[in-house]
């Protein structure tokens, strides 16, 4: 734990607050995000979790607080520059959110459309389509409509699209829920080849303890809106604190 | 009292309706002339407009053609005036009746198409997607479909009323043995530039209409599928309504201007 005190985070919230009028969804919560590691945050079902990552990117604005990404505060920055730094943090939808009225193709080629210069850094749009496809194993895909394939498929294709960039931070709001523990365990062998692959850091937002135990390096707590408590995943499954406790039973 | 707290609310949420419907054409005419113009998806979304109501259209104008002819013959040689047959279609159908009811079926087919289109697409996150991206969804989705509605909107409409005066043609040739040259002869003869100028200009209006509200709807959906239905349900009712105000303020205008 020393050692991470010195280091740097990459994406840094602070005391942050929001409210839908009388609900107030976050109070008060606080998150570091190192260089290189798998945090995951765990919460019950409207939570705040989605609502969290989301003021990350921001899609919604916080009441209060301040995000640090990449020593940028992204609240008060400009449009062009937040577009920007968008393309550097991979951003995977609960749902999915693939593009339904384009193919798998065009959906992957999406991001890439204003990042000419980019692109121009690796060979073709086309090339990186394919690598990105190859990395979630559906390279046959490519033609198809989102509404063809499988929810399993669907959650690949979006992850594909994700990383597309080759961004170094990488979000994922719940990767696992909805699909089959086989399916799951695939995706999260997938998440962690990318990891190995890429060198990225993730912040992986999820119910699921067995998605929890296998990936994370860190794991925080989000409970009535604060970061109630941050640790392993070994020191909070054995905790004797009953809240704590309630998310590991089955 | 209870009642009259209701229609107040209500009449409140009316305007701030109409206030953020205001809003957005405000920031669709900021993005409009801002770089990087869309010109590709411009495109696809006007063929796609244009190739789904071209059939609608062309029966709607044939049918009124023919209907508002049959219709107007006895009257007409009641008076002896068959003879004005040509020039009384020609100038009510490119004044009035077919700018208003093809956009009225246009605002059924193109506005609802895009309500539920946009609304399912803010429903399912795919906007916010386009936006983390670093895409401007606004520019990508909204004011390609406004200027694709406000380019597609007087094509159709002349189209239609083309179509229609043929369907009107037709029945004079059959009953009144006009012949078509004679019949489309009149209809010009009849028709003049304060005629066609303000009904194309009225047109283009009411092609932004239909893709605002459309738009509007669909951008600001509520969640859940119900938003969806609601969506598309209120971007035709909406836009129905809209374009009588704005083919009341045209004729007002034309009125002026033209002395009609
Ligand atoms: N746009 C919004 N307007 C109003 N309330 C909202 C909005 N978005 C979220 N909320 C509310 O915020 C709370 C948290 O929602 P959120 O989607 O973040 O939950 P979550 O922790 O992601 O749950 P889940 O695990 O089911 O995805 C919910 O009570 C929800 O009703
Ligand atoms: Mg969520």
């Amino acid at each position: 734990m020393d050692s991470k005190e010195n280091l740097k985070p990459v994406l840094e919230l602070r005391s942050l607050h929001k409210s839908f009028g009388d609900n107030h969804v976050l109070v008060d919560f606080n998150l570091k995000l190192f260089e290189g590691e798998n945090l995951v945050v765990m919460g019950k079902s409207g939570s705040g979790k989605s609502v969290m990552v989301k003021c990350l990117v921001g899609l919604i604005q916080p009441d209060s607080g301040s995000i640090t990404i990449k020593n940028q505060d992204i609240i008060t920055m400009g449009h062009k520059e937040l577009d920007l730094l968008r393309t550097e943090i991979g951003f995977l939808f609960q749902g999915s959110a693939l593009y339904d009225s384009m193919t798998v193709r065009e959906n992957l080629e999406f991001p890439l459309r204003r990042q000419t210069h980019k692109v121009a850094d690796f060979e073709s749009t086309e090339a990186l389509v394919r690598e990105a496809l190859e990395n979630v194993g559906l390279s046959d895909t490519m033609d198809l409509m989102p509404a063809e394939l499988s929810g399993g498929m669907q959650r690949r294709v979006a992850l594909a699209r994700a990383l597309i960039l080759k961004p170094k931070i990488i979000i994922y709001d719940e990767p696992t829920t909805g699909l089959d523990p086989i399916t799951a365990k695939e995706i999260i062998e997938l998440m962690r080849n990318i990891q190995k692959k890429y060198h990225t850091s993730s912040l992986i937002i999820t119910h699921d303890v067995d998605c929890a135990r296998v990936i994370s390096n860190r794991m925080i707590l989000l409970v009535d809106g604060t970061n109630y408590v941050e640790g392993s995943f070994d020191e909070l499954s054995n905790s004797k604190d009953p809240k704590v406790q309630a998310f590991f039973k089955n | 009292m209870a009642k009259s707290t209701s229609i107040k609310t209500r009449s409140e949420s009316f305007f701030t309706e109409i206030g953020d419907m205001a809003l957005f054409s405000g920031r669709f005419f900021k993005e409009v002339f801002s770089q990087p113009f869309e010109f590709k998806e411009l495109l696809r979304q006007s063929y796609n407009i244009g190739n789904r109501s071209l059939l609608l259209v062309g029966v709607t104008g044939f049918i009124l053609g023919l209907v508002f002819t049959l219709q107007s013959r006895p009257t007409l040689m009641e008076f002896g005036a068959e003879s004005w047959m040509p020039s009384m279609v020609g100038i009510s159908i490119v004044r009035e009746i077919g700018p208003v009811i093809i956009a009225l079926i246009c605002a059924g087919r193109i506005g609802s198409g895009i309500g539920a289109e946009l609304g399912s697409m803010r429903v399912t996150e795919q906007i916010d997607a386009m936006e983390v991206s670093g895409n401007n969804p606004f520019k990508y989705l909204v004011v390609t479909r406004i200027l694709a509605t406000t380019l597609m909107l007087p094509l159709l409409i002349i189209m239609g009323d083309v179509i229609a005066l043929f369907g009107s043609a037709i029945i004079e040739n059959l009953k009144g043995h006009v012949s078509y040259m004679l019949y489309f002869n009149q209809v010009f003869d009849a028709l003049s530039f304060s005629d066609i100028i303000p009904a194309t200009v009225k047109s283009v209006f009411f092609g932004f209409a239909i893709g605002l509200v459309g738009c509007y709807k669909g951008y600001n959906c509520s969640k859940g599928t119900v938003g969806v239905g609601e969506a598309s349900n209120s971007a035709v009712v909406y836009t129905s309504m809209l374009l009588f105000v704005i083919d009341f303020i045209a004729v007002f205008v034309t009125d002026i201007f033209f002395e009609i």
